[in-house]
């Protein structure tokens, strides 16, 4: 069966302003509303359609995760995926941890396609997908905004700083995906009831054989240094006469 | 003993500014030893310029035809070989290096660190996360080879220096045939580059069509300026999306930075608060854009810009 696995992340709703916590030990994401990472959900749609063109049977999304990460993973379903899998492992585990656990789950599962964001927009490293490949030893193909299957290859384009560039790439590949892909679907209730009697299989990290264990010590979280107030201007003579004041015009 | 290894971005003729900028970076580490990497396909002059960098101490060429293509799958394994013996690999969080150094950190079976914007020591280091909504302080393990990215609105390049020897390199490693180049089409134009343009002039939703975005463009031009634009005036078509500027476009960091009818998205701020001076021209009096202003004129875009872009001419400001 050609299968596509989609790995997402739980997040922060990205209409939330996260602060950083007083002691400045972390983030308070406590009782914040909570979402499929962005970039991710569009690697559902994008796993969606390709399996709703027929270059694939099958998608399996998957998350590695505390309990309540299913949420997101039956959001997931209700959108269409086929089923789903939790790595059972505490929030926050580091990305080679990830692309260790994601690269036992695309071998057991035969994958010939996985997707995923470019970046999770909490911790904002954007290096699993990157990771997995070189792990699973096979291609990558980041911030895809087109993907096109053909037989065992995909032609996928990228967003990259200077433009756009095209890489063919042999299956199984890793592919991350970038903001333009797609739109994602709204998930109607019909589906959301639907999903409640997908499959949702549970995982441990040791029956993965993935050492998780974290290699960085985070501290002293704190906000961004704040820049001084600036100035209102009343009209564009004004605007002009305060530029040339900064030596902005020089 | 600090050995640092900066892979140099290039587009197969020169190098990149990043590379300078990465440099100047694992200045902070006090190295020992500061070599380049330039992995290219004919690309002697690229090396000739890294060697001019000032405090590079060795440049190593790995000339080859299958390196002509920065293909991550191809380079990572070549840049792992490399990397032995040293203590911090670098390369810029660009699109080139976010793509690359995440696959060589793990060929590493280490974690990586993206975006340094501080080096605290040679091996803790500051990042942004949350959008730059914070910065968190990073211990990296002293055992462990450290592999990072650096953020490059937070480093000027360093200038030029005595020229360092350049040693040309040729690795024995096995290269996949799984990825291939099929094709690449830049976007640019006759306007600065983005990512270094010393000034930029970004359009937002309330420009309304793409015919109208045409005016932020008029006033890049009058301030010879790059473009840029929000995410909002990209996925409304209203512009190319590699003019995207924010958290998950590009972050920059110009000396004049002029936003018009953006309403200031925590993701937009992001990406532009390392401008030296921020100009916001916008209808809504509350947009959050005014916070990180330090220039502000609340007004109708379509009479203030091309009012603007007037006094400009005639002040022969560009």
């Amino acid at each position: 069966m050609r299968r596509i696995v989609v790995a997402i992340k739980r997040v922060v709703d990205f209409n939330v302003r996260v602060r950083v916590k007083p002691d400045g030990s972390g983030m308070a994401t406590e009782g914040l509303k909570m979402s499929i990472n962005p970039f991710d959900e569009i690697a559902i749609e994008a796993g969606l359609r390709l399996k709703e063109s027929g270059a694939f049977e099958e998608v399996v999304i998957v998350t590695a995760g505390p309990s309540e990460a299913e949420q997101q993973l039956r959001t997931g379903l209700a959108m269409g995926a086929d089923r789903a899998l939790r790595v059972d492992a505490p929030a926050g585990l580091e990305p080679l941890a990830v692309a260790r656990a994601l690269r036992a789950i695309a071998l057991r599962e035969h994958a010939d396609l996985v997707l995923l964001g470019k970046q999770a927009i909490d911790d904002d490293h954007g290096q699993t997908g990157q990771m997995l490949a070189a792990l699973w030893d096979r291609p990558q193909a980041t911030f895809a905004s087109k993907i096109e299957i053909a037989g065992n290859a995909a032609t996928v384009t990228r967003e990259i700083d200077s433009g756009l560039e095209t890489l063919e790439v042999d299956l199984p590949a890793v592919v991350t995906t970038d903001l333009r892909l797609n739109q994602p679907r709204y998930v109607k209730l019909p589906e959301i009831l639907k999903a409640k009697s997908k499959p949702l299989a549970v995982v441990r990290l040791d029956e993965l054989g993935v050492d998780a264990a974290p290699q960085f010590v985070l501290h002293d979280f704190a906000p961004p240094p704040a820049r001084p107030p600036g100035v209102r201007v009343n009209d564009v003579a004004e605007l002009v006469a305060a530029l040339q004041a900064r030596g902005a015009l020089s | 003993m600090t050995r640092a290894l900066v892979v140099a971005e290039h587009d197969g003729r020169r190098l990149d500014a990043a590379t300078a900028k990465c440099v100047r970076c694992a200045l902070d580490l006090q190295p020992e030893t500061l070599v380049v990497a330039v992995l290219a396909h004919e690309g002697g002059e690229i090396a000739a310029q890294a060697a001019r960098l000032a405090g590079v101490t060795e440049v190593v060429l790995v000339d080859a035809p299958h390196n002509a293509r920065p293909l991550a799958a191809v380079l990572a394994p070549q840049i792992a070989s490399l990397a032995s013996g040293f203590t911090h690999v670098l390369g810029p969080a660009s699109t080139f290096g976010k793509d690359l150094l995440p696959r060589v950190a793990a060929l590493m079976g280490v974690g990586q660190i993206s975006d340094v914007q501080g080096v605290l020591g040679p091996h803790r280091f500051q990042r942004p996360l949350y959008a730059g909504n914070a910065l968190v302080t990073v211990d990296a393990n002293p055992e462990r080879l450290v592999v990072a990215t650096v953020r490059l609105a937070s480093y000027p390049g360093v200038g030029e220096g005595p020229q360092a020897p350049v040693r040309a390199q040729a690795l024995e490693v096995a290269l996949p045939s799984h990825t291939r180049f099929v094709e690449r089409r830049a976007s640019g134009g006759a306007r600065p580059d983005l990512m270094t343009a010393r000034r930029v002039v970004s359009g937002g939703r309330a420009l309304g069509s793409a015919e109208a975005f045409m005016l932020v463009a008029e006033l890049a031009d009058a301030l010879g300026a790059a473009l840029g634009a929000s995410r909002a005036a990209v996925d409304a078509g209203f512009c190319a999306n590699d003019l995207q500027v924010g958290q998950t476009g590009k972050i920059i960091a110009p000396e004049l930075y002029v936003a018009v009818g953006i309403s200031g998205a925590i993701q937009h701020l992001t990406g532009i608060k390392d401008a030296r001076t921020i100009v916001a021209i916008n209808k809504d009096p509350d947009a959050p854009i005014f916070e990180v202003a330090d220039i502000g004129l609340v007004a109708d875009l379509f009479q203030a810009v091309p009012e603007l872009i007037r006094e400009l001419r005639e002040r022969g400001a560009s």
